[in-house]
C-alpha cells in the first residue's frame, strides 16, 4: 500500500500558564493597550456571567449557561471579527456578543426570558444563540455563501462545542463550505465536557480540528485559555476567508470551569480534583499576570477594573429588570410580517374583551 | 399562452423569478445540470448559472439550514428536496429555526425560504417515495405549507410563495406533475396564498381537498351530478394558515362535508379541519362529517399502492353515506 494522502494538525500556544512564552508573539500581543483592551473585555464578560448567576439564584433569570473559563475564546472571537462580519454563536459565549457591541441588558433579557433580547440594536446581522446543537452550522454556510454570491469581503463566524461535533449538522457543514470554499470560520470551543460526556467519549478522533482535514480545509488546535494564541489563529483564520481563501477549523482547547447550567450539578460526573487542575489555567488569571508582570499594569489598575466592571453589570441588570415586560399578545405579533387572519381568534382570546 | 403541465408550472415560476430578482437562489440534489429529477428545475442553471442555480451536496439538513442562512442575509432561497420522503432531516431546521427566526429575534431577522418537495402516492416508486406528511409540516407555527393541484396554480401559488416574506414549505403533488396541461400566462402574476380555491360550485356537499386528489374528487363530482348530487369542490392549497372562512361558507350552503386526503386519517390534516368544521359550522351540518383517506398504516409498496390510495369509488360511496342523512 502506498501513502496517498498525508495530514498534519497544527497546534499554537504563545503563553501558558507558568508564563511561560514560546515563540516571537504577534505584532498586536507585542501592544499592552491591545492586551489590555482584551483583558478588560474578559473580565467585564465575567462580572456579566457572575451577575446573571447572581440573578438565576435569586429566581430573577432563568436557566444560564455561564462561560466561565472560555473568556479568552469569547473575547478573540468578538474582538478578531469586524463589524459587517456574522456571528452564529451557541449559547454560551456571551463575551463575543458583548465584545461586538451587544449590551448586556440586551443578553440579560433573552436569558430572563424576553425574546426582545434577541432584538439587538447593533451587529444587527449576527445570528441568535443556537440551543439545539450544531444547528447554526449550516446557516453558516448559508451566510457564507450569501458573503461569496454579493462579492462581499465578510466572514461568517460559527462558534460550537465539543459535543457538537459529533452531530451530522457539524459534518454537513464544513463539508459543504469546503465544497464552495466559503468564508466561514468555525471555532470549536472545545471544554472536554459536553454536559456530562467527556470528551472521550464523543470520539475516537486524536483531535476534533482533524476532521476539518475530511472536509478538505485546514483544523488546528489553539489553547484556548491562551487569548493570544487565539486572537492570533482567529485573525490568520478570518483574513483568509475575507481573501478568497475558504473555511478554517480552530479547535480551541479549554475547560468549562462552571456548570453546564444552572439546571446542572457537575459533581456529579466530574472530579474536584479535575476542575482544580485548569483554574490554575484560568484564562483571565493568565492574561492579568502576563499584563502585571511586564509593568503595563498594576494591581490599583485591576481593583478599578473590577469595581468597573461590577458597576456595568449592576447597572444592566438594573435596566433588565426595570423594563416593562411584553404584552401577552405579542407572541403573536412576530409569527408572519403580517398575522394571517385565521389566528385573529386565538390572539383576540388571548387579549381579553377589554384589549385590542 | 403557452400551455403547462405542473411541473412545467413550477420551472415557469423558477424561471420568471430568477430573472426578475437576482436574490432567489435554487438549490438542491440534482437540480443544477440534470435539472432535478422531476425536472423542475430543467435549464434554469444553463440560463442563470451555476452559483444561483445550485449542486449542493448529498445532505437535506444542510439544505434546509442553509436557506436559513441565505434568507436571514437577505436572499430568496428555493431549495429542493428531492422526494418528501428525504425531507425528515429538514424538519429541525423548519422546527427549530426558520419558523422561529422571525419571532425569536422580534423581527431582526427573518426567513424568506421556499422549501419545495414532491409528495404523494401512485407513481410506482420505491419505498419512501410516495408518501403525504404535510400534517408534520402543518404542524408548525411560523410556516407556511402550500400545495398546488393545477398549472396555474403550481405557477402562482409558487410566485406568491417565493415573494412571501416568511418562510413556505411548498409541496408538490408528483402524481399530477404531468397528468393536464392548462394554459398558462407566463406574466409573473402570484396567486394569494393563505386561501382556499372553490374549483366547482355545487349546493349539496363540500368535497375539501389539496394536492394530486383534487383529480379524484373533480371525477368523483362530475359523477355524483349525473346522480343528481351537486358537490362543491374545494382546493385547500394553503394549510398553514388555513382559510376556514372560504371552507365554513361552503358547509353553511350545503350542510355536509368531506374532507379527502392521501395522508394517513388519525391526525392528518383532514382532522384539524374537521375539528374547526365541527366548532363552527355544526348547527349547519346535516350529517356528520366524513373523512376518505389513506389508512393508518405504512404507505405499501407499489403493488398495493392503489388499495391504499382514495379512489373515486371510495370518495363516491362516502358521499352516498354523507347524503343519506336527511
Amino acid at each position: 500500500m502506498r501513502c496517498v494522502a498525508q495530514f498534519e494538525v497544527g497546534y499554537t500556544g504563545y503563553l501558558d500558564h507558568e508564563l511561560r512564552v514560546s515563540g516571537p508573539l504577534p505584532g498586536f500581543a507585542r501592544e499592552p493597550a491591545q492586551l489590555i483592551a482584551a483583558y478588560r473585555a474578559m473580565t467585564s464578560a465575567r462580572a456579566f456571567d457572575r451577575k446573571a448567576i447572581n440573578l438565576q439564584r435569586t429566581g430573577q433569570l432563568g436557566t444560564f449557561a455561564s462561560c466561565l473559563g472560555e473568556e479568552a475564546i469569547a473575547i478573540a472571537v468578538g474582538l478578531a471579527m469586524r463589524p459587517e462580519d456574522v456571528l452564529l454563536p451557541m449559547y454560551r459565549h456571551h463575551g463575543a456578543y458583548l465584545s461586538r457591541g451587544v449590551r448586556m441588558a440586551e443578553l440579560l433579557a433573552y436569558w430572563g426570558g424576553d425574546e426582545r433580547g434577541m432584538d439587538f440594536q447593533s451587529v444587527r446581522e449576527d445570528f441568535a444563540v443556537a440551543v439545539p446543537i450544531a444547528t447554526q452550522a449550516t446557516h453558516a454556510v448559508g451566510v457564507g455563501y450569501a458573503f461569496k454570491y454579493r462579492n462581499e469581503p465578510r466572514v461568517a463566524v460559527c462558534v460550537l462545542g465539543d459535543g457538537a461535533t459529533s452531530k451530522g449538522d457539524f459534518y454537513e457543514a464544513i463539508n459543504a463550505a469546503g465544497v464552495w470554499e466559503l468564508p466561514v470560520v468555525f471555532v470549536v470551543a472545545n471544554n472536554l465536557w459536553a454536559i456530562s460526556v467527556p470528551r472521550p467519549l464523543q470520539s475516537r478522533a486524536q483531535t476534533l480540528a482533524q476532521k476539518a482535514v475530511a472536509a478538505g480545509f485546514e483544523g488546528e488546535q489553539v489553547d484556548g485559555n491562551d487569548y493570544i494564541a487565539v486572537r492570533d489563529r482567529l485573525d490568520q483564520a478570518l483574513e483568509r476567508a475575507r481573501s478568497g481563501q475558504g473555511p478554517s477549523l480552530i479547535e480551541a482547547l479549554t475547560y468549562r470551569m462552571g456548570d453546564h447550567t444552572t439546571a446542572d450539578d457537575s459533581r456529579r460526573y466530574r472530579s474536584a480534583e479535575e476542575v482544580e487542575a485548569w483554574r490554575r489555567r484560568d484564562p483571565l488569571d493568565r492574561l492579568r499576570s502576563y499584563l502585571l508582570q511586564s509593568g503595563a499594569w498594576t494591581e490599583a489598575d485591576d481593583e478599578a477594573l473590577q469595581a468597573e466592571c461590577q458597576e456595568e453589570a449592576d447597572q444592566a441588570a438594573q435596566i433588565y429588570l426595570e423594563r416593562p415586560p411584553q404584552s401577552p399578545t405579542s407572541m403573536f405579533d412576530y409569527l408572519y410580517e403580517r398575522l394571517p387572519r385565521a389566528y385573529a381568534e386565538q390572539r383576540k382570546a388571548l387579549a381579553g374583551p377589554s384589549d385590542d | 399562452m403557452p400551455e403547462m403541465t405542473l411541473v412545467g408550472g413550477v420551472n415557469a415560476a423558477l424561471a420568471y423569478e430568477m430573472a426578475a430578482d437576482d436574490r432567489v437562489l435554487v438549490f438542491g440534489e440534482d437540480i443544477g445540470v440534470n435539472g432535478g429529477v422531476f425536472r423542475a428545475t430543467e435549464g434554469l442553471q444553463q440560463r442563470f448559472g451555476p452559483a444561483r442555480v445550485i449542486d449542493t451536496p448529498l445532505a437535506e439538513g444542510l439544505i434546509a439550514g442553509m436557506a436559513v442562512g441565505l434568507a436571514a442575509q437577505g436572499l430568496r432561497p428555493v431549495a429542493e428536496i428531492q422526494f418528501m420522503g428525504f425531507s425528515y432531516p429538514t424538519l429541525d431546521q423548519l422546527i427549530s429555526h426558520a419558523s422561529r427566526l422571525r419571532n425569536r429575534t422580534r423581527g431582526r431577522l427573518t426567513c424568506p425560504l421556499v422549501l419545495r418537495a414532491p409528495f404523494g402516492g401512485g407513481i410506482h416508486a420505491p419505498e419512501h417515495h410516495s408518501e403525504s406528511t404535510e400534517a408534520l409540516y402543518a404542524h408548525i407555527p411560523g410556516l407556511r405549507v402550500v400545495i398546488p393541484s393545477s398549472p396555474a396554480r403550481a405557477y402562482g401559488l409558487l410566485l406568491g410563495a417565493i415573494r412571501d416574506p416568511d418562510p413556505v414549505v411548498f409541496l408538490e403533488p408528483k402524481r399530477i406533475y404531468r397528468l393536464t396541461k392548462q394554459e398558462v400566462a407566463d406574466d409573473g402574476e402570484a396567486m394569494p396564498l393563505d386561501v382556499c380555491f372553490v374549483v366547482r360550485d355545487g349546493t349539496d356537499i363540500t368535497l375539501v381537498t389539496w394536492g394530486a386528489m383534487i383529480h379524484e374528487t373533480l371525477q368523483a363530482a362530475e359523477q355524483l351530478a349525473t346522480k343528481g348530487i351537486s358537490a362543491e369542490v374545494i382546493d385547500v392549497a394553503t394549510l398553514r394558515p388555513l382559510d376556514i372562512e372560504t371552507i365554513l361558507e361552503s358547509v353553511a350552503k350545503t350542510g355536509r362535508c368531506v374532507i379527502i386526503h392521501e395522508a394517513p386519517r388519525s391526525g392528518g390534516f383532514g382532522a384539524e379541519i374537521a375539528a374547526v368544521v365541527a366548532e363552527h359550522g355544526l348547527l349547519n351540518l346535516l350529517a356528520p362529517i366524513a373523512r376518505v383517506t389513506g389508512y393508518d398504516t405504512i404507505m405499501p409498496l407499489l403493488k398495493l399502492e392503489q388499495h391504499y390510495l382514495p379512489s373515486v369509488e371510495r370518495i363516491m360511496d362516502t358521499v352516498y353515506k354523507t347524503m343519506e342523512f336527511a
